[in-house]
């Protein structure tokens, strides 16, 4: 049976609206997995106490991950990274290279971010103690079959995000700090005022983009409904569904009935397009078209 | 100043057999080049060796005591590695002086196969820290890493004391905003992604238009990048070079980064000072008479510096991108 998680939250949520958003996931009763810590800013840290909500969560009988900084230059995003992978009784999930030193053998899991395109890179890092892996989000289905394929016969299993703005690039320089005249060192954590990410539209007045920090995601969200079928023949273990402002909870329903077969793909747009009404849907990338498209 | 400075490598780009020998005749210590396929960043019509420009270049480079290094330094999709494969086996097998690598699965192959191939890793496996550098070197025996063009001097001084590999950075050229290999905006955009098919911005997308107020919109795919006015000339499009607007500025502005060239002429001393072993000039898709002067130019510059004067690049900034140039992440913690 496919396994629905909820993948590391992107975005800088007040304390208060993070925690309930986590603490909420405990009673899901459609969610297996749940990633916490923060991948996009060692700045952010500080904020947020990760131990108290991964114990109620496991306590709720989820399985918790601690997910680690994706871009690791600065000596607090070294410790950041450090500090996570020393985390007792946890498993870890690898969002750059800087992390497998400090898990010294300790089994891991692979991270979106980590680039992990193809059956040898599994295959290293399967063998260095990886035992699940989450490919990144411009891969195609013909690619994630093989992966799939790949990681049943090394005893890994395999996560896709199926909804959610994807991540398209990553930096060290801190575009919202950008937006209003600041540098990362003294932003301000202007970030906090954009629970989804702050729109960028082209000189046409076409939305395209949307700033994060120093993340740039796509402005459409990913929407794999019409993949769910294929993605579980393929055998992939896990959908992965990026946390947004929107209701989760019931965009977590919509896709359980897809993976239970309960729901048609276009009856689940319907439900989707009702619970996340600003969201456009695109699928490009699963199908080799442009990422913005939806096929 | 303690040590004497130890004098670096000039690493320089090799887009065609032309400017391969431009390169050498210019003063390279070492160029880097591609095959015609998706295996290399540059994947661009028109440029790139075939196998036997590739052997004569390398035999045309040693001869003048130059090095050749393979960028093979694009990320395979799963299902097509074998092309990747071939490339690997015919560095070996011609005997180039390095293969440029980012993914783990091409250096896994390359270490276990043919271990007396030197390994270097490419700026697009974005390793910026010790740690991830020292598990590069030591699980995929890495000999030289190619520093993201992220970091500051005083950065990549504490990081060059932190690593026993060979430092390698950007000195000149285009400056990508986004850490090299982690980018799919192009794909987000085109359906060609950069990771897995080596290009960004592809020409085939890029369009021009002519605006109703006279002036030029510049588009990749179906986004507009940009838009100038009478006066202003029309860059390429790239999209972290692009004008965009949001809620907090509507009046369009540069999102990520304007567009200029990074030059670092003025900051070679304290680069090479901070432990960089070798100075890459960017600029594969850049016409023989560029590489021709660039190189010339960072020859004399090094020449002068490790014979203690100062090094003169004033004339480099007629070759930057818009006439306009900058220090980039290198001189101050501000450009982030």
């Amino acid at each position: 049976m496919i396994e629905l998680t909820i993948g590391p939250n992107f975005f800088h949520w007040p304390d208060a609206q993070k925690r309930d958003f986590d603490l909420g996931l405990a009673a899901d009763p459609h969610i297996g997995t749940v990633y916490l810590g923060e991948v996009v800013c060692s700045k952010r840290i500080p904020f947020f106490d990760v131990t108290s909500v991964r114990t109620a969560l496991e306590r709720a009988g989820k399985k918790v991950v601690l997910s680690t900084l994706s871009e690791v230059t600065v000596a607090a995003d070294r410790r950041a990274v450090r500090d996570a992978c020393g985390v007792p009784d946890c498993e870890i999930e690898v969002n750059d290279a800087a992390a497998f030193e400090s898990l010294a053998g300790r089994p891991f899991r692979i991270g979106q971010l980590l680039n992990c395109y193809n059956e040898e890179v599994l295959r290293f890092l399967a063998g260095r103690g990886a035992t699940h892996v989450c490919l990144p989000s411009e891969m195609p289905l013909a690619a994630v079959e093989v992966m799939a394929r790949t990681a049943e016969s090394l005893g890994v299993t395999t996560e896709v995000q199926v909804f959610g703005r994807a991540s398209l690039a990553l930096s060290a320089r801190c575009y919202h700090a950008r937006a209003h005249g600041r540098v990362k060192d003294n932003c301000q954590f202007v970030c906090e005022r954009d629970p989804d990410g702050l729109d960028l539209r082209t000189v046409d007045g076409d939305d395209f983009l949307a700033i994060n920090g120093i993340q740039t995601l796509s402005w459409r969200y990913l929407n794999l409904s019409r993949e769910v079928g294929r993605l579980r023949d393929v055998g992939v273990t896990h959908l992965r569904l990026s946390p947004h402002s929107f209701d989760m909870a019931g965009i977590a329903g919509v896709f359980a009935g897809l993976c239970s077969g309960r729901l048609a793909a276009d009856v689940a747009d319907e439900q989707l397009a009702a619970l996340a009404p600003s969201a456009v849907f695109a699928n490009g990338f699963a199908h080799r078209q442009p990422g913005y498209l939806r096929v | 100043m303690t040590a004497p400075l130890q004098r670096p490598e000039l690493v320089c780009p090799a887009g065609t057999p032309a400017a391969l020998r431009a390169a050498v005749e210019a003063g390279a210590d070492a160029v880097y080049c591609g095959l015609q396929n998706a295996t290399n960043a540059r994947n661009f019509p028109g440029l790139n060796f075939t196998p036997t420009e590739l052997r004569a270049g390398l035999e045309h480079a040693h001869r003048h005591g130059a090095k050749l290094l393979l960028a093979v330094n694009t990320f395979p999709p799963a299902g097509s590695f074998g092309l990747w494969q071939e490339a690997i086996d015919l560095a070996a097998d011609i005997g180039v002086d390095a293969a440029i690598v980012a993914d783990m699965g091409v250096a896994a192959y390359a270490a276990q196969r043919h271990p007396g191939l030197r390994l270097h890793l490419s700026v697009q496996a974005g390793a910026s820290s010790p740690e991830a550098i020292r598990f590069y070197c030591a699980g995929l025996n890495v000999r030289r890493v190619v520093l993201p063009r992220i970091l500051t001097i005083a950065e990549i001084r504490r990081l060059t004391e932190g690593v026993d590999c060979e430092i390698e950075a950007f000195v000149f050229g285009n400056i990508g905003m986004m850490a090299e290999g982690r980018c799919s905006l192009t794909n987000y955009a085109t359906g060609i992604s950069t990771n897995m098919d080596g290009v960004c911005s592809p020409a085939a997308a890029v369009q021009f238009e002519k605006a109703e107020d006279g002036g030029m919109v510049s588009r990749l795919g179906e986004f507009a990048i940009d838009c100038f006015g009478g006066e202003e000339s029309a860059g390429y499009p790239t999209i972290c070079k692009g004008r965009y607007t949001n809620r907090d500025n509507p009046e369009p502005y540069y999102a990520f980064e304007e567009p200029r060239s990074l030059n670092l002429s003025a900051l070679l001393p304290d680069l090479i000072a901070a432990g960089v072993t070798a100075l890459k000039i960017e600029g594969r898709q850049r016409s023989r008479a560029y590489v021709s002067e660039v190189v010339a130019a960072y020859r004399a510059a090094v020449d002068s510096i490790m014979a203690g004067g100062k090094p003169d690049l004033a004339g480099l900034i007629g070759l930057t991108e818009g006439h306009k140039q900058t220090t980039g992440a290198y001189e101050t913690k501000r450009w982030r």
